[in-house]
């Protein structure tokens, strides 16, 4: 059931800057967290969830919720809400659980001590 | 007043793995449960089904979680048919990483003990690194063996208690929630039991509250010697499938979040968090599986265990109290079969359980030779 967003920006002076999400470039808002830099740019996914692959946005916008997972500079599962957002910022949806890297050089090495 | 055939004290994993139990066989079953401010181990418990260790010095304790891992298979097929909730079982058997020689012996020296007590009925093995690596791909280099017992598994634990509850209902047994029962008392044939102005009639009683089972004894003349013991937990973020075996401190849960636990300290009822006991679990489970360096931890939090003096559960028909039983357990989880499948037809008076006898109150009064002379 689509509706529209309730999510609507309030005045502001303090200039726009750049970020890219999903490979696209958005001018959002300064000051303000990147959570609502996505919501206020009509971001409606941000994330599909690891148990059932369902569409999610942030919701809470206070850290509770875990809604708003966005992978940002190439790290997985950060909170979008609780981050400030910043110029330059590249974001891309977080799809479902985050993967660890293989055994590491750390793990392997061992096999023949 | 309401009237109940059997009345349940505390709807923690205990309490409903008896009732639903009861139910099974048809008997009217009604639960108190204090509700949200209580100590409540079955809602912050690290959801192994261990065996590995169990009973050491004690082996008829060993026997009891045996055969209760046995019956799981069939606990889950039951709240699965009676709910359609899938409690997320899986016994693929589990590790005990050992991060010393010292942790590798003692760990050793208990499995041969039980394995003798057992007559050699006690599958487990003895890992050196190349092996374990081999079964257990990710273990770090400070790793220095493993012990591995095919029978260890485990289960999600919070839909464990769902679907008990689920199940009860289903099964017409009565939940009171926000009851915290603040009096007992003998009536003829059965029991007055009071929370706040309420009063309710049962023929039979189960004191099943957990830590509240201290009071409860109280109020029916029977010290219960049970003890808070301390234990924290660390939740990650959700992580893709990596660990496909429970470890006795590391596992990666059904929906992907990784548990980390295993402390035990003694500060009486405080249930709160302390970091320096976090970082030394996240510490441990990052020198068992160094690939969890990087990893967020989005909660954390401390919850009581239930100990007897000798860690093994307590089971007692009341002898002052005559149709009352006392269950207080750790490693409610584990024997969640056994005490709906077993226990519940013992309570309700339809089955000998003889194997159970050891687990009675007199073991803390009365001294070990005098009860194997008898
Ligand atoms: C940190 C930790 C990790 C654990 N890990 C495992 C594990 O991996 N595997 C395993 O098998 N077990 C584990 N356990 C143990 C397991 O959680 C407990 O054995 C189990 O929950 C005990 O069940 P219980 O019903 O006796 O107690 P609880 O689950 O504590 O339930 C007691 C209930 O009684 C109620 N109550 C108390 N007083 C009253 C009163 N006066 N009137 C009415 N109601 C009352 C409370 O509301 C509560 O719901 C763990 C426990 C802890 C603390
Ligand atoms: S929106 Fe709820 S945690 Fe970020």
């Amino acid at each position: 059931m689509p509706a529209d967003s309730l999510f609507r920006q309030l005045p502001t002076d303090a200039g726009l800057l750049s970020i890219e999400f999903d490979g696209q470039t958005l001018q959002v808002p300064a000051g303000v967290s990147l959570a609502a830099a996505l919501l206020a740019s009509g971001v409606r996914r941000s994330r599909s969830t690891p148990v059932n692959g369902s569409p999610r946005a942030p919701y809470c916008m206070m850290g509770v919720c875990f809604e708003c997972l966005v992978e940002v500079d190439g790290v997985p599962n950060c909170q979008a809400c609780l981050l400030p957002v910043a110029p330059g910022l590249r974001v891309r949806s977080q799809h479902g659980a985050r993967s660890l890297s293989p055994a590491s050089a750390l793990e392997e090495h061992h096999d023949d001590a | 007043m309401q009237k109940t055939e059997i009345m349940v004290i505390g709807g923690g994993l205990a309490g409903m793995a008896v009732a639903y139990g009861l139910a099974r066989l048809g008997r009217q079953v009604s639960v108190l449960d204090e509700g949200d401010t209580a100590l409540r181990a079955a809602r912050s418990n690290f959801g192994l089904l261990w065996v590995q260790g169990k009973g050491y010095g004690m082996p008829a304790y060993a026997r009891w979680t045996l055969q209760s891992v046995a019956l799981w298979p069939q606990l889950a097929r039951l709240l699965l048919d009676d709910t359609g909730i899938e409690v997320h079982l899986r016994q693929p058997g589990g590790f005990q990483l050992c991060l010393s020689d010292a942790e590798m012996a003692e760990e050793s020296r208990r499995l041969c003990w039980l394995k003798d007590a057992l007559d050699g009925d006690y599958p487990f093995e003895l890992l050196d690194p190349a092996a374990l690596r081999k079964r257990l791909p990710g273990v770090g280099p400070q790793v220095v063996g493993a012990c591995y017992s095919p029978l260890d598994g485990h289960v999600n634990p919070l839909k464990l208690l769902r679907a008990l509850h689920a199940a009860c209902q289903t099964r017409g047994v009565t939940l009171l929630n926000g009851r915290r029962v603040s009096g007992i008392a003998q009536r003829g044939e059965g029991f007055e039991i009071a929370s706040g102005d309420q009063r309710w009639h049962s023929e039979r009683l189960v004191l099943a509250a957990g830590l509240g089972n201290r009071e409860l004894g109280a109020l029916l003349g029977q010290p219960v010697p049970v003890q808070p013991s301390r234990g924290q937990i660390l939740v990650t973020e959700r992580l893709e499938p990596f660990l496909h075996y429970p470890t006795s401190t590391v596992r990666q849960t059904d929906e992907g979040t990784v548990q980390l636990g295993d402390s035990a300290e003694s500060v009486g009822f405080d249930d709160g968090t302390s970091s320096a006991v976090m970082a030394d679990i996240a510490g441990r489970a990052v020198r068992c599986f160094p690939r969890l360096a990087n990893v967020r931890l989005v909660r954390a939090w401390g919850a009581l265990r239930v100990l007897s003096p000798d860690g093994a559960p307590i089971y007692q028909a009341l002898p002052g109290a005559p149709g009352a039983s006392l269950l207080s357990c750790h490693s409610g989880v584990t024997l969640a079969a056994a005490h709906a499948l077993r226990l519940a037809p013992w309570i309700a008076g339809e089955q000998a359980l003889p194997e159970i006898s050891p687990f009675d109150l007199q073991r803390f009064t009365t001294p070990a030779e005098v009860r194997h002379a008898s």
